[in-house]
């Protein structure tokens, strides 16, 4: 009786078993593309389209992904013919319709990242797996946009990165399904360092204090290889873990180190914090070398100046993109935003947004959710309308290309989300670089992985 | 047969092992029947089991193993970065490696008991921890975690002139391990996890063990040196959570930091604790009821809620929504934290004691071993 | 290089100031009580959200909007009329102004009933429990106590902007002999280093010269024969508990304008403050504050460059590294005394 209880038990395990590496059969080699060429991880079947959403909802991001969070259910909405249509009217080329993707209704799943890496691609995983999500997006820390374009390569699902400004996401750790519209540290030196020399003058010393990450790493290599070339010295350059939360043993030695500007790669609640301890510290109102101590945050959003106060009047800084540019694509957005939640949209929620329609777009111009016909049309596309000016996906990293924002912390704002003032849009041409500098390999599109 | 198991441990593991492997077919009604869920069922598993080999068998309450989990991912992520992708020599790998890790971590850490020695655990894990995050990046790679890329060196697949396409993932003997192929390969190991811990505890090192925990005074009175036992279990539970955290790696080819976090180690002793500690299949069984919870009830919105209770009349369902919806969604550790304190006050043996009291009150006996448990305070 | 040290060093002590008043607490708990208490961390945290509660309170405003007016991006024009401002005008800016100092005042009530609801409740069960179920007990606490807080406030941090007369740096340096602007440090870091040296010498004072404290203290070194004299100890050390857990709400109230408390403000200060403890020995008050200031001093040190030029990562280790080297030097810890939690 034992026996033969066991007995079947076992069989129907082999069977289900074998079903699952037959339907698992992720095997890429296995299939030839031809034969299979539309079947593919999670192919829409229904007549809804699922998308990933990947926010941080806690942890040292937070504040960015509950923006995102908006900006995605407002341009799921756009999509789907719902409300003012956004910028829907305003992109160039455009094969948006407003009802859905390829006439599916687009529906969307979330999950909170953490600010984590691990939990980025454990929620993503599930995402795919159980919720069935054609593309995965979001995310505020490039070390969340890294880990998760590995998964997606290892999936085959699009991944449309959120707030990522690490070199390497599109450099050393590219891949063929990850894609960035957010700009990079490498840009972000190119745009600030002929303000900073204007401001500050080429004779100066500089200390960094720099989040230890991908991120960090590439923003304070960059940037020090910008003021470097302005003839300014680095004193120092220090790690901090993320999420320190008391910065004040790294800033003390500041105080009598000879520098005299402190450069915060920190973003995020990091920075808030960082920020308002220098100003505690009296960094701001200090002299050192003759001249007044300056304090510069390469990468500033909205909404860590909202956090920091008044602690952030007069400080440069660079962003992706601001609500206050006057073209048609940034006023539609602000006034599209401003009427849903009663605030003007962050840089994150803008690139969120803007990311959202690319991908609807590329699909819709492909005819296909099918991943490598997707790639294929938003590599090299170039397109208008999204407040960036005339932007290039780049083919070979699949970087944006497009215009960079020198920004200031506002002296006089008029409300408490005027805290930014735009010094310089700096063009295009100017932020262009050779996409080989960074490395890294994109790998193949096909065959496209199955996932299980 | 008999003589090598007892015949209810044999129907225990028999049991388990069709519980087991039929998962996808059950737990598919409950939502949960999808590989990633599955796999960190069977994972997760492994790891409370492990951990009840220390803390449900000698007591030594250790509040640091998720770094021995983060070593054994780590060890097998460069396994497969260094070596080759397939899973066997970096499970072997991942598992000695941890071994090691912890006969040192416990060599020190067991000249302490009490809650010295758990102080002593989270201290050298925060440190593993730390470090992982800071200046051990070119080993761990920080926050961003370490991943495989094209360009790993993988000497002996390229001695055998394999190559891939595509970004890497781990094999087994070339069928790749993603999937339901990757829950039947843990599921595999827990099977064995739980066969060698139930061989374990039914060993005289076992009793030695358990013996340990109810009076570590006496044994050394009557000459036993208790250290070599406690440490044989520290090292036997360590190399379980590098086993937990090299199939981690396998089904899921990144190792981040995070999983070494002290919260983490937490969240394995609820999971030992939830389900009863001390026994075998309670730690299992905790471990699957809070992964389970983390995917479903964090996945429960507003929404959900609304159609869930719109039998209610109005006005008083939007209420009943309102409060629900801060024990679900983000609020689910709310509600995790809620019943881990009402079982530690109420239940300290956990489900299975939850269960042994209902039987007990169905074979209208009175509840066996449940008075010792239940201290009156002093007044 | 004298200044550099010089500012390491106070730095050291202020955070210091912070581990060593969490250290108390937590320390007259497991003297008193024998309790090993994982939720002193969330005690700290809800301090500090006391000085969130009282700020939302005084800034409360009323919203009116103004249909004929847009913002700049849209939304029609709100105008925003603060309550406090509009009542008790000047008084109410400089309320608002203060609103951290003055939140202590709230917070000592809230504290103290938090703390015995808490003993009262829940702790008092597990006196005679192993320490092992006390920690999994109030860790649950701490937990739900996270999680409450978190579905209240939100995942983010919130700024307690600190009185705008105390902003800035202070001219340490002149104030000793130095020339100006040498030696400059956090006016609020010092008044938090200031208040906690009152409070930690209140609460030896307390011990020390009350007849409440001299049978605490008495209860400590041997409880039954002091219940056996016909003093209920179990009331006193309910206060105990009650006062533990003020002394940590104000510590978390103080630290606001340092740090913006989230939710998770309690477990991180959680494992540090027991780190404190053990070096310091489990149930000596003497020692945990001397230790508090001991591993706050070491790990502003450690994070100079020029140390973690010869021992890299050490910032990042420190704290535990010395742990681990006490308990297993010795684990009664810098003043512990002899025989307890010995084995």
């Amino acid at each position: 009786m034992k026996l033969l209880k066991s007995g079947m038990s076992r069989r129907r395990v082999l069977q289900t078993g074998m079903a699952g590496i037959i339907g698992s059969g992720v095997a890429p080699m296995m299939f030839t593309k031809g034969a299979w060429a539309q079947e593919f991880c999670n192919n829409p079947t229904g007549d809804t389209v699922t998308l990933g959403l990947n926010l941080p909802l806690t942890g040292a991001y937070a504040e960015e992904g509950a923006d995102e969070q908006k900006a995605y259910e407002l341009a799921i909405a756009h999509l789907n013919g719902e409300g003012d249509g956004g910028l829907i009217n305003v992109l160039t080329p455009s094969a948006l319709k407003g009802n859905g993707i390829l006439g599916k209704k687009v529906g969307f799943v979330t999950s909170d990242s953490q600010t984590k890496s691990d939990v980025a691609r454990a929620g993503a995983t599930r995402m795919i797996e159980r919720d069935g999500a054609i593309m995965i997006t979001g995310g505020s820390s490039s070390g969340e946009a890294i880990a998760v374009q590995g998964l997606c390569q290892e999936m085959g699902v699009i991944f449309m990165a959120g707030l990522t400004h690490s070199n390497d996401t599109t450099g050393k750790d590219k891949r063929r399904y990850g894609f960035r519209h957010f700009f990079n540290a490498y840009q972000s030196g190119t745009a600030l360092g002929p303000v900073l020399s204007e401001a500050y003058g080429t004779d100066r010393r500089a200390y960094h204090l720099t989040a230890d990450y991908t991120w960090g790493w590439t923003q304070e290599e960059s940037i020090k290889n910008t003021t470097e070339g302005l003839g300014w010295d680095t004193v120092e350059a220090v790690r901090t873990p993320l999420g320190a939360g008391d910065f004040s043993q790294f800033l003390t030695p500041v105080l009598n180190s000879g520098a005299d500007v402190l450069i915060l790669n920190h973003y995020g609640n990091d920075m808030v914090n960082s920020l308002t301890q220098a100003v505690q510290f009296g960094m701001r109102d200090r002299q050192a070398n003759g001249k007044d101590f300056q304090i510069v945050v390469p990468l500033f959003s909205e909404l860590m100046a909202k956090g920091a106060g008044e602690n952030i009047k007069g400080i440069y800084g660079t962003s992706n993109w601001h609500w206050n540019l006057q073209d048609p694509g940034s006023i539609a957005f602000t006034k599209s935003f401003g009427a849903a939640y009663g605030s003007p949209p962050s840089q994150a929620a803008h690139t969120c947004y803007v990311q959202t329609l690319l991908y609807a777009d590329a699909v819709e111009r492909a005819g296909t959710f099918y991943p490598p016909e997707v790639i294929k049309a938003l590599e090299g596309h170039e397109f208008d309308g999204m407040g960036n000016g005339r932007t290039l996906y780049r083919a070979e990293d699949h970087q944006c290309m497009k215009s960079v924002l020198v920004v200031q912390g506002n002296d006089a704002p008029t409300s408490e989300y005027d805290v930014l003032n735009v010094v310089q849009e700096v063009q295009r041409d100017t932020v262009d670089y050779d996409a080989s500098i960074f490395g890294g390999e994109l790998g193949p599109a096909e065959p496209a992985p199955v996932c299980a | 047969m008999t003589n090598f198991m007892s015949r209810n441990d044999l129907l225990l593991l028999v049991g388990f092992t069709a519980v087991v492997l039929t998962m996808p077919i059950w737990l598919t009604p409950f939502g949960a029947g999808y590989p990633d869920l599955l796999q960190r069922f069977m994972i997760f598993g492994i790891f409370a089991v492990g951990f009840n080999i220390l803390f449900g068998l000698t007591g030594y309450l250790s509040f640091g193993h998720a770094a021995f989990f983060g070593v054994g991912s780590y060890a097998a992520v460069w396994s497969f970065k260094l070596l080759t992708l397939d899973a066997i020599p970096a499970m072997i790998f991942a598992v000695l490696i941890s071994g090691l890790f912890a006969l040192i971590i416990g060599f020190l850490s067991l000249r302490r008991s009490g809650i010295y020695f758990s102080i002593l655990t989270l201290a050298f894990a925060q440190m593993s921890y730390n470090l992982a995050y800071s200046v051990l990046t070119p080993i761990t790679n920080g926050e961003t975690g370490l991943q495989l890329t094209l360009s790993d060196p993988r000497v002996l697949d390229a001695a055998i002139g394999q190559s891939f396409v595509g970004q890497p993932v781990p094999t087994l003997l070339g069928q790749q391990l993603g999937g339901y192929a990757g829950f039947y390969f843990c599921a595999g190991f827990l099977i064995l996890s739980f066969f060698f811990a139930q061989r374990v505890a039914g060993s005289p090192f076992g009793m030695m063990l358990k013996s340990i925990k109810s009076n570590q005074t006496r044994m050394q009175f009557t000459g036993f040196n208790t250290r070599p036992y406690a440490l044989s279990a520290f090292v036997i539970s360590g190399m379980y959570a590098g086993l937990a955290g090299a199939l981690l790696a396998v089904t899921d080819p990144l190792a981040g930091a995070e999983r070494m976090q002290w919260t983490a180690s937490g969240e394995v002793v609820l999971m030992t604790i939830l389900g009863g500690v001390g026994t075998l299949v309670g730690p299992v069984i905790g471990a699957w009821i809070i992964k389970y919870f983390e995917n479903i009830l964090s996945a429960l919105n507003d929404n959900i809620l609304t159609q869930f209770w719109s039998f209610l009349p109005e006005g008083f369902a939007e209420i009943v929504v309102k409060v629900t919806s801060k024990f679900v969604g983000d609020g689910w550790h709310l509600t995790l934290g809620l019943v881990f304190v009402i079982i530690v006050i109420f239940l300290p043996g956990g489900i299975m004691e939850g269960v042994r009291r209902i039987a007990a009150v169905a074979r209208r006996s009175g509840p066996p071993g449940a008075k010792s448990h239940q201290h009156q305070p002093a007044e | 290089m004298f200044e550099v040290i010089f500012l390491q060093f106070l730095n050291g002590l202020d955070k210091g100031a912070a581990y060593a008043l969490i250290a108390l607490g937590l320390t007259l708990v497991f003297g008193t009580l024998g309790v090993v208490n994982f939720a002193h961390g969330a005690l700290f945290m809800l301090g500090a959200f006391c000085a969130v509660m009282f700020r939302q309170f005084l800034t409360l405003e009323t919203v009116t909007i103004d249909p004929t007016q847009t913002s700049p991006w849209g939304a029609p024009l709100e105008i925003r009329t603060p309550l406090v401002q509009a009542w008790f005008g000047d008084f109410g800016a400089v309320l608002v102004n203060y609103s951290v100092p003055f939140s202590i005042l709230i917070t000592i009530p809230i504290m103290l009933l938090v703390g015995i609801a808490l003993e009262r409740g829940i702790i008092k069960h597990f006196y005679k429990r192993p320490h092992a179920e006390q920690i999994l007990v109030t860790f649950g606490l701490a937990i739900v106590a996270q999680e409450v807080i978190k579905s209240i406030f939100g995942p983010n941090p919130i700024p307690q902007p600190m009185p705008t007369d105390l902003r800035g740096a202070a001219d340490i340096g002149s104030w000793i002999g130095f020339q100006a602007n040498v030696i400059t440090y956090p006016l609020w870091r010092l008044i938090y280093f200031l208040f906690s040296v009152i409070i930690i010498g209140g609460v030896f004072a307390f011990l020390q010269f009350t007849t409440f404290g001299m049978v605490v203290r008495a209860g400590m070194a041997d409880r039954e024969t002091v219940g056996l004299l016909g003093i209920n100890i179990d009331r006193r050390f309910t206060i105990m508990f009650g006062l533990a857990a003020v002394v940590a709400g104000m510590a978390g109230v103080m630290y606001t304008p340092l740090l913006p408390p989230n939710y998770h403000l309690g477990m991180d200060f959680l494992v540090l403050s027991f780190v404190v403890v053990v070096v310091g020995g489990m149930g000596s008050l003497p020692g945990a504050v001397a230790a508090g200031f001991l591993l706050g001093i070491l790990q502003s040190f450690a994070s100079m460059t020029q140390i973690k030029a010869i021992v890299p990562g050490i910032d990042q280790i420190i704290i535990y590294l010395v742990a681990v080297v006490i308990l297993l030097v010795r684990p009664r810890g810098l003043m512990g005394r002899r025989g307890v939690m010995e084995n």
